[in-house]
């Protein structure tokens, strides 16, 4: 027999083309082996067509994040339905591609702190928390032990020499700018990172896709909140009860007071429907747009007042974390602190203080400061490092 | 193409130094040329449907009929007796919800873990709709103890499915034994034989089953054609229903090209089974041989009468993911287990059952030989397997889990 059976003959994955030899022969090729993270999006899967290009060898990795097949109304980037977009794409630019189990370890790292946050009065930041934990930590370890010296990943965000080592920047496109989401990041995780997008705009990306013929050519943007299909709200309530954590009961509506703890009434929902900043779903008419101010889970009570009540002077950290750890942990810092994705940033003062906590002042009075969220420095474009919000100044 | 389907000699066919090296033939086997072969007119050339009076139905239709045969013959069945399905699966899920169905969805199913997905999710349904499933463990040599089932038979058990061979570790259930006792006391045995059919002798009187699934592409035939044998005088409601083709049991356009290459590999299995059996064996035992010199290999079922060709291993403080995924891009293709379709790996229920911790059976290999893998291809795989375990055993530090690295780091 000839060129039938297996042994025989070369039988190419991914075209006869071979683009790229991430089958290595051996040590040689695994050296300098890259692993990129596919989603089944848009951007990774151009990620990955870059890289491909390159001719160097890749690998492509998807995580199994959330396993929701069986719902209709699929998650978008974590779901089961993308994971197939990403195996096509990995066989149309011709890399291998594997599938990583990790919906344990996303439920514990992102899903559960989601659902406590709502339930502590916190304003969530999956997204941040999805990128320190699972894409950076668990997928660096993961693919390290693939033989891969590097994770690329689509991250709209740049990676650049700077004189004390490699330095996260803002990306090139400011509307697609993803730094914020990555400040977590250890000075050894971007050492051994790549965002091939870091420097292209959006319609670059689809163009290249579409130029490529990816079958995720014309794909939209992923949701916010990619295990969430329907309401937040049921959501929520739904895991929290699978945790025990709530009872079977519907949960009472909120108390409404304002900044003296005066009863303004009763909101439309319950505490956890709410979250700082938050306009919207409160029942309450005042005469005057009301807008919450602080959400007190133990007393099942939402504060509220108007948008001048809103803005804080500063904020108190914690978990403070910079990319390049400095010589001197307790100096202050002078950045432009962002504090949320959509912020455009204030100049800041930042006080370390011990056990990692820091307070971040602000040069002039800042409205939204949230709990939960997260606070990015940044020097310029580039990302020094960033905290967690406790609360408000 | 040959006209024979002999192992080649030594390694003279291996041209690339890539070529992948295949062992993972529970998963799928290549096409014997001969099958082929005999399938290429039914896909070019020449057509019909076997229900038609022309005479091209009447060819088609003669064409089946001796498909009929061959698969017949290597069950030691008559032909009438077999039924052409698409895969072993649909057959599986036609006497599971069949025989479900008659009873009323009333009564108990047993079963083990070892059973296919398409036994076990099977029953899984039936238990939605009232039947109790009773899942007995396999012992901790991979084998599920006779004694075990028949204590369990009695009362309103009705169903019980064993499968001959295990399609994860190769271990040969007690079949025959269970048979006699199901027979006894009018319960209805699925024996699924898809993994053991054309590599051990199949004989549906020596079994004593009421069912016996088989599937083509298991032994070298193409995919897309099983068949399910049914006792003479046993009733079986269809699966589906339209056309009265396979004597009203299914209902379906047969499909002509893919059953002349599963009965032409079936005949060919049941006149080399001698030779295939040494073969196989042989490349297994090497196999199994060679691990002494990687150290820390645990072959699970090992003392059990096994398939010829299955050797199910795990290497102490090794993850079988990575280990499988950089054997891959070695150009090894190996599972971690039994195939599953998201492609992303879990712990086998059957390893659990059995005893086998979760870490260990999180880190086992299934190596699966077939007809064309070699002897070199073996050594090289031990070569390969060697490098690549002693590689994660070193970043691994001792089996540390993936991941807890990173998160020490930060806590």
């Amino acid at each position: 027999m000839n060129g039938a059976g297996p042994g025989c003959g070369g039988r190419g994955r991914g075209g006869e083309a071979g683009v790229n030899g991430a089958r290595g022969t051996g040590a040689g090729a695994a050296a300098g082996r890259t692993a990129v993270a596919m989603s089944g999006g848009l951007d990774s899967s151009v990620a990955a067509l870059l890289l491909a290009r390159r001719g160097e060898p890749v690998i492509g990795l998807s995580m199994l994040l959330w396993d929701r097949s069986h719902e209709a109304a699929n998650g978008r980037c974590c779901g089961a339905l993308d994971l197939g977009d990403a195996r096509r794409v990995a066989e149309q630019i011709g890399i291998p591609h594997y599938t990583l189990r990790m919906d344990r370890e996303f439920r514990e790292h992102v899903v559960d702190p989601f659902v406590d946050d709502y339930l502590g009065g916190r304003t969530p930041s999956p997204c941040v928390r999805c990128n320190t934990y699972v894409k950076f930590d668990l997928l660096h370890e993961r693919a390290r032990l693939l033989g891969a010296a590097r994770v690329a990943t689509g991250h709209y965000a740049r990676r650049v020499a700077g004189e004390d080592g490699w330095e996260l920047h803002r990306a090139a496109d400011p509307g697609k700018d993803q730094s914020y989401f990555l400040y977590e990041l250890t000075e050894e995780q971007l050492a051994a990172a790549d965002f091939p997008l870091g420097g292209m705009i959006k319609a670059e990306t689809r163009a290249l896709a579409r130029e490529a013929g990816l079958v995720v050519a014309e794909k939209g943007e992923s949701m916010e909140v990619c295990f969430v299909a329907g309401g937040v709200r049921e959501f929520v309530e739904e895991e929290a009860r699978g945790r025990s954590l709530l009872p079977l009961a519907p949960p009472e509506r909120a108390t409404v007071v304002d900044r003296d703890g005066n009863e303004l009434g009763r909101a439309e929902a319950p505490y956890f429907r709410y979250t700082v900043g938050q306009r919207r779903g409160l029942g309450v008419a005042a005469g005057r747009r009301l807008y919450v101010l602080a959400v007190e889970p133990a007393a099942n009570r939402v504060v509220v007042g108007g948008a001048d009540a809103l803005a804080a002077p500063g904020l108190t950290g914690e978990r403070l974390h910079w990319i390049t750890p400095p010589a001197d942990p307790a100096t202050p810092v002078e950045a432009t602190v962002r504090i949320r994705s959509r912020h455009p940033g204030v100049p800041a003062h930042i006080r370390p203080l011990p056990d990692r906590r820091c307070e971040v002042e602000f040069a002039t009075p800042q409205r939204g400061v949230a709990p939960g969220q997260a606070a990015v420095f940044y020097a310029d474009d580039r990302v020094l490092g960033g905290c967690w919000i406790a609360g408000p100044l | 193409m040959g006209g024979e389907f002999t192992p080649p000699a030594g390694d003279s066919c291996v041209g690339p130094v890539h070529a992948p090296v295949y062992l993972d033939h529970n998963a799928t086997t290549p096409l014997d040329p001969r099958a082929l072969e005999a399938m290429l007119p039914w896909l070019a050339g020449r057509h019909g449907n076997p229900s038609s009076i022309h005479s091209a139905g009447r060819a088609a239709r003669e064409a089946v009929e001796t498909a009929r045969e061959q698969v017949a013959a290597l069950l030691g069945a008559r032909p009438p007796e077999v039924v052409f399905t698409a895969s072993g699966t649909e057959a599986n899920n036609a006497v599971v919800f069949g025989l479900a169905e008659a009873a009323g969805y009333r009564g108990r199913i047993v079963l083990s873990p070892l059973e296919h997905p398409s036994v076990r999710k099977a029953a899984a349904r039936a238990a939605e709709r009232g039947m109790a499933v009773d899942s007995i463990d396999p012992a901790p040599d991979g084998v599920v103890p006779a004694e075990a089932v028949i204590a369990s038979l009695g009362g309103d058990v009705s169903v019980v499915s064993m499968m001959l061979a295990s399609n994860e570790l190769g271990t040969l259930q007690p079949v025959a034994e269970v048979a006699a006792a199901c027979r006894e006391r009018g319960v209805r045995l699925l024996c699924d034989a898809v993994q053991a059919a054309g590599k051990i002798p199949l004989d549906v009187a020596d079994l004593g089953a009421d069912f016996v699934v088989l599937g083509g592409h298991k032994f070298h035939g193409p995919l897309g054609a099983a068949a399910l044998w049914v006792r003479p005088g046993v009733e079986l409601a269809p699966l589906l229903v339209g056309g009265g083709q396979e004597r009203r049991r299914r209902a379906s356009t047969p499909n002509v090209p893919a059953l002349v290459g599963f009965g032409r590999s079936a005949e060919l299995a049941a006149a080399e089974l001698p030779e295939r059996r040494r073969h196989l064996a042989g490349l297994r035992d090497r196999f199994e041989a060679g691990l002494g010199a990687i150290g820390g290999a645990t072959v699970h079922g090992r003392t059990a009468p096994r398939l010829p060709n299955t050797s199910h291993v795990a290497f102490e403080g090794v993850e079988g993911e990575p280990l499988m995924i950089r054997l891959d891009l070695a150009g090894f293709e190996v599972s971690t287990g039994s195939a599953c379709s998201s492609g992303t790996v879990e712990p086998s229920q059957a390893l659990l059952a059995m005893g086998v911790p979760r870490t260990e059976a999180l880190g086992s290999l299934r190596v699966s030989v077939g007809m064309t893998t070699t002897e070199g291809e073996i050594d090289r795989f031990l070569a390969a397997l060697g490098r690549e375990v002693a590689s994660l055993r070193e970043l691994l530090g001792g089996g540390r889990p993936s991941g807890v690295a990173a998160e020490v780091a930060r806590a």
